[in-house]
């Protein structure tokens, strides 16, 4: 009886282990691989080594490492808010993954319409691990979403996404759709069916890197200001930067926690309003009805037919 | 030569300048915005999740072309620079 007591509470140590120690190997990396700025500096992603392809190295970047340090903790936080789940939830935690459920589901059938509400788990997915690789600069490592790469990646595919929904009602009305309203402006919608990945992209990129330049900046001003007024004491007291000291974090606040938030929640609704926005579901639906009418009358012939032969 | 060298850098500082002056559109447009939101949820106090979400998305969006000109001055002032001096450089050397 006791061991089935203890298994559980340490299955919980092991997952909570595994959503921190990918932040700590993260950070472990950071430390040891990457030489240390003189000063404050702004740079991209560290590449660590680069893999020999034929067509040209493939850079393993710090990016990348991240990514995948963020997926792995993320799943860690997914078992762990899922485990033993129960019929009448007596833990906090099942409460928190049926409230983030609950509500995931709600926004996407209130953005999208009850046809889109399979697509409840990758908006979440989207939402949540793209929140997550911008709160990674909170820990002081290099956020992925950061990298133009992640976040045009993820902008490819919410443009193929749309182009599938586009395409479900036929190819032909979809390349009718690019000669609407006049047929002239063909060359300009072509422009704005591309446009809506790139805007996409660069409007996540733009927001978390311009968080990180100011917040550098900002701690850059900050210690010029403090060596500027605090530089007479003696010896090593006029050397720290006291301004540095807890003021950057209140603006951390706006630029790392709230940004991040509200970029990965808008980068979601943009992802459900144009999946929703070019794929006509009552004319699809129809479409699928006639289609059905017509099946069933084929085969109801074919029965009156095979009847009157018996 | 070092004359050549810093024309490309004060050049490629001004040029980010002169991008980022399109903040300026956003922000008016940002402005009128949230003008409007704090005006619909003075009439309707009641809808205020609604106004206050459907804003900040419409304020993301609007943002875009001021993120546009960042991305530039961005690369103005930390890709371009050493860029254009290696193209130089090569220049020069052969």
């Amino acid at each position: 009886m006791e061991k089935q007591k203890i298994n559980p509470k340490w299955t919980d140590r092991l997952l909570i282990g595994g959503m921190i120690l990918p932040i700590a190997v993260g950070a472990l990396l950071k430390i040891l691989l990457i030489p240390a700025a003189e000063g404050v500096e702004i740079t991209g992603a560290h590449i660590f080594f680069t893999i020999p392809l034929p067509l040209g190295g493939l850079p393993i970047t710090e990016t990348q490492v991240n990514q995948w340090l963020v997926m792995i903790s993320l799943y860690f936080v997914c078992r762990y808010l899922t485990r033993g789940l129960k019929k009448i939830p007596d833990l906090k935690r099942q409460h928190l993954a049926e409230w983030i459920v609950e509500q995931t589901e709600k926004l996407v059938k209130s953005n999208m319409g009850e046809y889109f509400a399979d697509f409840a788990p990758f908006i979440g997915a989207v939402l949540g691990l793209s929140a997550f690789s911008s709160l990674l600069s909170l820990t002081g490592l290099f956020p992925p979403t950061s990298d133009l790469n992640v976040t045009a990646g993820w902008a490819i595919l919410v443009f193929f996404l749309i182009t599938y929904y586009k395409m479900k009602c036929g190819p032909i009305r979809y390349l009718k759709s690019f000669a609407e309203p006049v047929p002239f402006l063909a060359p300009l919608n072509v422009i704005s069916e591309f446009a809506t990945p790139v805007s996409m992209a660069f409007r996540h990129y733009g927001n978390i890197l311009s968080g990180t330049v100011i917040s550098v900046l900002l701690a850059t001003a900050l210690g010029g200001l403090s060596r500027l007024i605090l530089g007479w004491l003696p010896g090593f007291l006029g050397e720290i930067p006291l301004f540095r000291i807890g003021l950057p974090a209140v603006f951390s606040v706006y630029f790392d926690i709230f940004s991040g938030c509200l970029q990965a929640f808008i980068f979601a609704m943009l992802t459900m309003l144009y999946v929703a926005g070019g794929f006509p579901v009552d004319e699809y639906l129809s479409k699928q009805k006639l289609k059905m009418q017509k099946a069933s009358k084929k085969t109801s012939k074919k029965l009156i037919k095979n009847s009157e032969v018996i | 030569m070092e004359l050549a060298i810093g024309i490309i850098l004060g050049c490629c500082a001004l040029g980010a300048g002169c991008a980022m002056i399109a903040g300026i559109g956003p922000g008016i447009g940002e402005g009128n915005a949230v003008a409007a939101a704090c005006e619909a949820i003075g009439r309707q106090p009641e809808s205020k999740g609604d106004v206050t979400s459907t804003m900040l998305m419409g304020c993301a969006v609007a943002e875009t072309t001021g993120l546009y000109a960042l991305v530039i001055a961005i690369l103005l002032i930390f890709v371009a620079p050493r860029m254009l001096v290696n193209i130089l450089l090569e220049a020069v050397g052969k």
